[in-house]
C-alpha cells in the first residue's frame, strides 16, 4: 500500500498538469463549440446547438482560410517530400563533405521561423526604395517585377509555399538520409553483381525499403501543413485576414484573441472542424499505405 | 569519364541547395551591418557592405527593448525546461520501476494524449489562464508547457534498459527510491536527458503562439513576439538594417547551441522530432 502511494506521488505532477491543460480542455472545447451566443465577459450563453459550426462554415474569412490551407497542403507536401528524397539520395551517394552538407541542410530547423521569415519578407518585398533582391533577379532575366508580399494573390501564395517548403526540408532530409543509410548494403551489392541498371535499383530496392519512412513523412507533412500558421505571420504580419493569407489555425487564434477576438465558441468550432479534416486525411493516408503493401 | 561528370553534377546540385539554405543567413548578417542611409540608397541591393557598421546593433538594444525580450525568453526557457525535466523524470521513473495498480491502462491513456493537437486545447487554456488572472505573468507563460507525454515515453523506455538487478541490489542495501533515481538512473540516462533538454530549449526559444495569446504587455514579450512587435511598430517600418540586427542577435544563441550539440540534436530530432 505504501508502495502504491509512492508511485502516485511520483506521477502526481504529470497527472495534474496533463489533467488541467490537456484532458479538461479537450472536453471543454467540445462544450464550447456547442454553446450558442457565448459571452466572454459574463461567461454566459443562451443554449446549445450547431449555430457556431454553421457560422464558421459561412464566414468568408474561414472559407478563405480553408482555401489557403488546402493550397498550402496540396503544393508543399508533394514538392517538399520529392525534393527531400532527391537531396537525400544525392547525400547518400557521396562521402567527402557529406557531414558538412548534412549540417548545413539541418541548420534552419533550429532557427526561429519568425526571424528567418522576416529575411524572406525582405528578399521578396518591393518597396519605394528598392525592388528587393528577388525582383532584381527576375528583372535580370527579363521578367516583370511583382510585389510578393503586398501584391497579387498568386505571388503571395508562391512565397508562402516556397517558404513553407524551405522550413520543412531539414526534418525531411534528416529522416530520409537516415532511412537510406539503414538499407542493408548487401542488396545493392547483389544488384550490382546482377548488373541491374541504377534506375531499377532505385525503384525495386531503395524505394520499397524506405517506403514506410516516406509514408511517415507524408502523414506528418499533411498534419504539419494543415496546422500552418506562424510561417504566415512571419511573412505577412499578424493581420492575416486583411492580407487574405489566413489559415485555419490563424482563424482560430484570430477568433480567440486580438482585434477580432473574444469568440471562443467560434474558435472551438473552427478548431474541431480542423481536427476532423486532419483526422480524416490521416486515416485516408493510413489506408492507402496499408493497401499499398 | 561519365562517372566524373555525374559526380560533378551531384556535388553541384548539393552545393546549390546548401547555398539556398545559407543565403538568408548571409543576407541577414549582411543587411545588419549596412548603415541605414547606405541601405536605403541601394535601389539595387549590393552583395557586400562597403562600410560595415555596428550601429544597428546598438539601435536594436536601445530603440526597442530587445534586452528585455531576451531576458524574458531566457527566464521562460530555463524555468520551463527545468520544471518539465522534474515532472517528466518523476513520471518516467514511476512507469519504469514502481509497481502500482492500473499502470498499463494509465500509460496507454498517456500515450493516447500524444495524438491531441495543441490547437484543440489552446482555446480552453487561454480561458483558464485568463480566469486565473495569470495573463502577462511568467507563470501563465510557463505552466501549460511543463509536461510532455512524448518525453515521458522516451525516458521511460530509456530507464527500462537499465538492468533491474541494480534496482534490487540498491533496495537490499536500503537505498531510497529518490536516492536511487538521482544517483543511478539519471547519471546512466544522462545522454537522453541532455537530448530532451536541448530539444525543449529549442522549442521554448522559438515558441510564438502561446506567448502571443497570453501577453500583450511588452514587458513580458518573448523574442518571437519581440520580432513581430519590432516589425510592426518598432523601428518604423523602413529601418530594415536595425531589424536585421535584432534578428541576428535572436538567432545567434540557437545557432551556437546547434554547432556545439550538432550530433545530439540531429539524433534527437530523428527519433522524436516532429516538424514539417
Amino acid at each position: 500500500m505504501k508502495k502504491e502511494m509512492k508511485a502516485w506521488i511520483y506521477l502526481l505532477p504529470a497527472i495534474l498538469f496533463l489533467g488541467i491543460f490537456m484532458v479538461y480542455p479537450l472536453v471543454d472545447v467540445l462544450i464550447y463549440s456547442f454553446e450558442e451566443g457565448y459571452n466572454f465577459a459574463s461567461q454566459s450563453f443562451e443554449g446549445y446547438g450547431l449555430f457556431n459550426y454553421s457560422y464558421v462554415l459561412h464566414d468568408p474569412y474561414f472559407l478563405q482560410a480553408l482555401k489557403n490551407t488546402f493550397i498550402i497542403v496540396i503544393i508543399t507536401v508533394p514538392v517538399s517530400t520529392t525534393l527531400a528524397l532527391f537531396i537525400s539520395l544525392g547525400l547518400s551517394k557521396i562521402k567527402v563533405l557529406r557531414n558538412f552538407f548534412q549540417t548545413v541542410y539541418f541548420l534552419p530547423y533550429v532557427t526561429n521561423t519568425l526571424a528567418v521569415g522576416l529575411v524572406f519578407m525582405i528578399l521578396f518585398k518591393k518597396t519605394a526604395y528598392s525592388d528587393g533582391l528577388v525582383n532584381m533577379l527576375i528583372h535580370l532575366f527579363g521578367g516583370p517585377t511583382v510585389d510578393f508580399i503586398d501584391g497579387p494573390y498568386a505571388a503571395k501564395m508562391f512565397v508562402m509555399c516556397f517558404y513553407t517548403v524551405c522550413i520543412v526540408m531539414p526534418f525531411k532530409i534528416l529522416i530520409l538520409t537516415s532511412a537510406l543509410a539503414s538499407v542493408n548494403p548487401m542488396y545493392y551489392k547483389a544488384a550490382k553483381v546482377d548488373g541491374t541498371p541504377s534506375w531499377r535499383i532505385f525503384t525495386k530496392i531503395t524505394l520499397p525499403m524506405i517506403a514506410p519512412m516516406i509514408f511517415y513523412l507524408v502523414i506528418t507533412g499533411f498534419i504539419g501543413a494543415f496546422k500552418a500558421y506562424s510561417d504566415e505571420v512571419a511573412l505577412f504580419g499578424t493581420d492575416l485576414n486583411s492580407a487574405g493569407m489566413n489559415t485555419i489555425v490563424g482563424y482560430v487564434y484570430d477568433m480567440l484573441y486580438g482585434d477580432s477576438g473574444g469568440y471562443p465558441s467560434y474558435a472551438a468550432a473552427a478548431a474541431l472542424i480542423l481536427f476532423a479534416i486532419v483526422f480524416t486525411i490521416t486515416l485516408i493516408n493510413l489506408m492507402i499505405s496499408k493497401s499499398g503493401k | 569519364m561519365k562517372n566524373k561528370i555525374k559526380t560533378f553534377f551531384l556535388y553541384f546540385g548539393l552545393f546549390l541547395w546548401g547555398l539556398l539554405v545559407l543565403f538568408p543567413f548571409y543576407w541577414m548578417i549582411l543587411t545588419s551591418v549596412k548603415s541605414y542611409s547606405s541601405y536605403n540608397a541601394e535601389y539595387v541591393p549590393r552583395f557586400i557592405a562597403t562600410n560595415p557598421t555596428l550601429q544597428n546593433f546598438v539601435d536594436a538594444f536601445t530603440t526597442v527593448s530587445l534586452g528585455r525580450y531576451f531576458l524574458n525568453t531566457l527566464i521562460f526557457t530555463v524555468v520551463t525546461t527545468g520544471l518539465m525535466m522534474v515532472v517528466v523524470v518523476m513520471a518516467a521513473y514511476a512507469f519504469a520501476r514502481l509497481e502500482f495498480r492500473w499502470k498499463n491502462i494509465l500509460f496507454a491513456l498517456f500515450l493516447s494524449l500524444m495524438m491531441i493537437p495543441n490547437e484543440l486545447v489552446v482555446i480552453t487554456n487561454f480561458v483558464t489562464i485568463t480566469n486565473l488572472d495569470l495573463r502577462n505573468t511568467y507563470l501563465g507563460l510557463i505552466l501549460p508547457s511543463v509536461t510532455s507525454v512524448f518525453y515521458i515515453y522516451l525516458l521511460k523506455e530509456n530507464f527500462e534498459q537499465i538492468p533491474e538487478e541494480l534496482y534490487k541490489a540498491a533496495k537490499v542495501d536500503g537505498t531510497s527510491d529518490l536516492k536511487y533515481l538521482l544517483k543511478v538512473m539519471i547519471p546512466i540516462s544522462a545522454p537522453t536527458i541532455v537530448t530532451i533538454t536541448i530539444l525543449k530549449v529549442i522549442e521554448c526559444w522559438n515558441s510564438y503562439v502561446w506567448p502571443r495569446l497570453i501577453t500583450d504587455d511588452e514587458a513580458y514579450f518573448l523574442v518571437s513576439n519581440g520580432i513581430q512587435e519590432i516589425r510592426e511598430n518598432g523601428f518604423g517600418r523602413e529601418n530594415i538594417p536595425a531589424m536585421m540586427a535584432a534578428v541576428v542577435v535572436i538567432s545567434v544563441p540557437l545557432v551556437v547551441l546547434f554547432l556545439i550539440f550538432r550530433k545530439k540534436i540531429m539524433e534527437g530530432v530523428s527519433t522524436g522530432g516532429t516538424k514539417g
